[in-house]
């Protein structure tokens, strides 16, 4: 089942570079591809029991033994949050692309396709070079999809994207290699723990760019500016989550140590990129700069949660991620259907887009009111859990926390007043339309997750690490397998 | 009565196939008539590396044990029958792209001939077991080089490249011969096994000696500081020889130093490590550094094999098991990528009859879908990327070096993957990213040829790339089989 949910869009990527499709035909397959990862993704979530701990739909082949790597994969409980998420953005982001009508068609589903399975196989992967391979894979596809079908700028965009992201995955597999070969496997769940700061160090690098964490976020603006909006959705939605992922399941489950060390380095970068973010999504002059600032600033919040080390904490991270990159790909997408009405995403130049236009307004308005964590919105119970797990490490940033709550609530606020009310900018004439059905086919389906989880958080926050007994659960969860380990939990 | 030593003819079969190969494809350049000399040449030359590839493939499964061939002046081994196999691929790939090159009908069979009998003297070369062979062996491929870079007189600066080759890479020859007199003189042996034996390690002049034998084989192989040569001889030459040479060449010249440092001078380890670790850090610097001011991408990808030769350096300077697998698995996808990115750089060639360079690659892969992709495919090949055997041959490199000991060496080689990144990423940019309409040159005219062997051959060449990434588990028992016949 785990394989399936990796080789199913690469066979339809293939079919689709290979067979001379037509447009329509090229978007129904990839369409229907992404429609049949959910489908499988529901199956795993039925047929996955939570109460267990450990990893479950395992599946293993030696790929070379002569240094004991293998293709060995399979789902840990909040592996299958984050594999939904990857699956649910992909199919809306790929129906939006084929309601949009993306030129070179088979070229462009063929990429997201594969995409989609390399980000799937990041979230399932238990062994490191396989995660590693998986990892750069996702490069290649985000290198192509911006760099052929983005905006302007799109060439300085890709160059800048690729340089950072590389930097540090080279960084990654240098530590990877020594690692690896340190301890004789390469397999996650039976490599033992390590106290190397250096080879953490490589590992937090390629994370820190990849998430991004606030000094190694040079590439993000232009990136999530100039791609096609579908793209910023994947790459912001999903693909940063799947840096903070590799903080989870190999930076803190595997370096205790050097995580306990460091912890206030890491915790600081947070939160320093959690103001930052905030007051820069405030400043930002138009749609997509406010939501990709925000997105940093999102990033932050959840390694915060993170790098708290406890069971709150980390449950809250998880929570988040899912919150996060629904969030995010939805206002990606709305962003980019309000870019196609007013072919310009400029604030200053957009505006009054409510009147007569209610659904427009009433999407905008209820995925920018869960985004700011209302109370009794998902993301108000994400970022509680995290500023509860927090606390425990030290009030001030809790304090951190809830200055960036109220700064979120600025720049989105700030964010629909621009867009929904004030005047009619100057961008916009009367004849722009509400969003077309098919635009609310897409967008609808990620508000509606929205709102399940906003209804019932523990949905995820209560399943991410397989048991019903809050403060067991974590510790046993991410070191199974390794006999030697010590508690996570640091006291 | 002098006795004569006993020959196995078997393990001279590869070599022996591409002799007659080249003096059959000489006989057509006299006795067959013109126009149909280019089709008797190309055949007689492909057929001569197919056989020359089974047999390889036959001795290799039949030498489980090495043994001495004619007086052990030869090795039949497997390590031997592992290059033999690159190269007699690489060979008959480069008669795929070479076919539909435009060249006068009057030297084409003679051109085949060289390149049977450059693969010919290559297939000797990794079987060498003592200084005379090897620089038999040596001169036997490098002669014919010099004469393939200059054989198409239409070519501009095919003339030039040939006698630059000529000159350097007989520098580069003499410098060989010198070191090999020097080591001679002083251990008294001609064999490698011997050299090792008489343990002259700490006579400067036998040093020296062995200082001037990794200089040669460094020109051959293309490292820094000995790569003067490589961007003026790639450009200049025919472009299926640059790729011939590129995959070739380098394979043989690296196999061979790892031989001879490994059975000749293996109580030297001390030294020549250091040294191989130095050449290799060179390499890598230089190359890439170079490669990312390059417009012209005949020359990108020259500076581009100088900066593979100092990955495949590290693989040597590991000195051990682990890294002369990682030397021989490297090779493998290394060369298969060399010539298909030259293949597909002879293509737009031959549709635009004017040198290739970035500029005028832009668009070419939305035009030409297939040679686009596999291009695009070859550069992350070389860029390390996964999903090609690029990825994996890196990483037992760096794995090579660390079990070494040499962290510092991974260090190196992934600063230097990610400076590669920039201009291995930038032809994929010109070619995908940028609209043909900016191309400011017409094509010569018509629809582009259709080349059904050169599209073969890089179709082949794609599969390598991709296949030796999922099947490591196979070709890394063959390239395990191989080292071990090597004393580690």
């Amino acid at each position: 089942m785990t394989t399936a949910l990796i080789i199913i869009p690469l066979a339809a990527a293939v079919i689709l570079w290979v067979l001379p499709l037509n447009r329509v035909s090229a978007g129904s397959i990839g369409l229907l591809a992404a429609l049949a990862e959910v489908g499988i993704w529901i199956q795993v979530v039925v047929r996955f029991d939570f109460s267990k701990t450990g990893l479950q739909f395992e599946q293993h082949h030696s790929w070379f033994s002569d240094l004991n790597v293998s293709y060995h994969v399979g789902f840990y409980a909040f592996s299958v949050w984050l594999v939904g998420l990857t699956v649910v953005v992909t199919a809306a982001c790929v129906a939006y692309a084929f309601w949009v009508g993306r030129e070179r068609a088979r070229a462009y589903f063929g990429l997201m396709l594969f995409l989609d399975a390399a980000i799937v196989g990041v979230f399932t992967a238990q062994d490191l070079l396989l995660f590693y391979a998986f990892f750069e894979a996702m490069l290649i596809p985000l290198y192509v999809l911006i760099g052929v079908w983005g905006g302007p700028g799109r060439i300085g965009a890709t160059l800048k994207f690729v340089i950072y992201t590389m930097a540090g995955s080279l960084l990654m597999l240098a530590s990877i290699v020594v690692y690896g070969l340190s301890k004789g496997t390469f397999d996650l769940v039976a490599i033992g723990q390590s106290g190397s700061t250096w080879i953490f160090l490589g590992f937090a690098a390629a994370f820190a760019i990849k998430a991004p964490l606030f000094p190694f976020h040079g590439w993000l603006r232009d990136a999530y500016t100039e791609a096609p909006p579908e793209v910023s959705a994947v790459l912001s939605g999903v693909v940063s989550k799947a840096a903070v992922y590799g903080f989870l399941r190999i930076g803190i489950a595997k370096f205790p140590g050097p995580t306990h060390d460091l912890r206030g380095l890491f915790l600081a970068l947070a939160a320093t990129g959690l103001i930052y973010g905030s007051l820069l999504a405030f400043r930002a002059p138009d749609f997509r700069g406010v939501v990709a600032y925000s997105s940093l600033a999102q990033m932050g919040l959840i390694v915060l949660g993170l790098f708290a080390v406890n069971d709150l904490g980390l449950n809250g991270s998880v929570l988040q991620m899912v919150n996060h990159g629904l969030i995010s790909a939805t206002l990606f997408l709305l962003a980019g259907m309000v870019e196609r009405r007013a072919a310009t995403g400029d604030l200053d130049r957009i505006g009054g887009m409510a009147r007569g236009r209610p659904a427009l307004a009433t999407v905008l308005m209820a995925t920018g009111i869960i985004g700011l964590a209302v109370p009794f919105s998902g993301a108000f119970a994400g970022e509680f859990l995290i500023l509860a797990g927090v606390f425990r490490r030290g009030w001030g940033w809790s304090v951190v926390g809830v200055i960036a709550i109220v700064l979120a609530a600025m720049y989105m606020l700030r964010l629909i007043s621009a867009v929904l009310h004030r005047e009619v900018g100057a961008a916009l004439g009367d004849a722009v339309l509400d969003l077309r059905p098919a635009e609310l086919g897409v967008t609808v389906p990620l508000l509606a997750c929205l709102l399940v989880l906003s209804a019932w958080p523990a949905a995820i926050s209560g399943h991410a690490f397989g048991t019903k007994h809050p403060g067991a659960g974590l510790t046993s969860t991410l070191t199974s397998g390794s006999a030697t380990s010590a508690p996570l939990t640091t006291p | 009565m002098i006795q004569r030593p006993h020959i196995d003819w078997f393990a001279l079969a590869p070599m022996t196939a591409l002799f007659a190969a080249g003096a059959l494809a000489l006989m057509a350049a006299v006795l067959v008539p013109r126009r149909a000399r280019r089709t008797t040449g190309a055949v007689v030359c492909a057929l001569g590396y197919a056989v020359a590839f089974g047999f390889a493939i036959a001795l290799y499964a039949r030498s489980p044990h090495p043994q001495g061939v004619i007086a052990d002046s030869l090795r039949r081994d497997r390590f031997g029958q592992f290059a033999q196999m690159i190269l007699a691929a690489s060979g008959l790939l480069a008669v795929g792209v070479s076919f539909r090159e435009r060249m006068r009908d009057d030297h084409v069979a003679e051109y085949y001939a060289l390149l049977a009998f450059a693969g010919g003297g290559m297939l000797f070369f990794v079987t060498a077991n003592n200084l005379l062979t090897l620089f038999l062996g040596l001169e036997w491929l490098s002669l014919s080089l010099y004469i393939l870079c200059a054989v198409d007189r239409d070519l501009i600066g095919g003339l030039e490249a040939g006698l630059k080759y000529l000159i350097v890479g007989g520098f580069g020859s003499a410098v060989l011969l010198f070191g090999s007199a020097l080591v001679y003189g002083e251990s008294g042996r001609l064999d490698f096994p011997g050299i090792a034996a008489a343990g002259r390690g700490h006579d400067a002049l036998f040093l020296f000696g062995l200082a001037m034998l990794i200089s040669g084989l460094a020109f051959k192989a293309s490292a820094a500081p000995f790569h003067m040569w490589t961007p003026d001889v790639y450009e200049g030459a025919p472009t299926p020889v640059t790729a011939f040479m590129a995959a070739a060449t380098k394979t043989a010249a690296l196999v061979v130093m790892l031989r001879v440092l490994r059975t000749a001078f293996p109580g030297e380890a001390h030294l020549w490590t250091v040294a191989v670790a130095v050449i290799a850090c060179a390499s890598l610097a230089i190359g890439n550094l170079a490669a990312l001011v390059q417009r012209n991408v005949k020359r990108m990808l020259a500076y581009s094999s100088i900066s593979h030769a100092g990955f495949m350096l590290i693989a040597i300077a590991a000195n051990n098991a682990l890294g002369g697998r990682a030397l021989l698995f490297y090779l493998v996808p290394y060369a298969a990528m060399s010539i298909g990115a030259f293949a597909v750089v002879a293509a737009r060639e031959r549709e635009l009859g004017v040198p290739v360079t970035f500029e005028n690659m832009a668009g070419f892969g939305w035009e030409r879908p297939l040679l686009g992709v596999a291009m695009w495919t070859f550069m992350l090949g070389f860029a390390g990327f996964p999903l090609t055997g690029g990825f994996v041959g890196k990483f037992y490199v760096f794995s090579a070096a660390y079990d070494r000991g040499w962290t510092w060496l991974v260090i190196v080689g992934v600063v230097a993957t990610l400076v590669s990144l920039y201009y291995y990423l930038g032809l994929i940019r010109a070619m995908f990213m940028r609209r043909s309409e900016e191309l400011q040159l017409a094509p010569v005219g018509g629809s582009p040829p259709r080349e059904t062997l050169l599209q073969g051959t890089v179709i082949v060449c794609v599969g390598v790339t991709v296949v030796s990434f999922f099947a490591v588990q196979p070709l890394i028992d063959l390239a395990k089989h191989a080292a071990n016949s090597i004393p580690f």
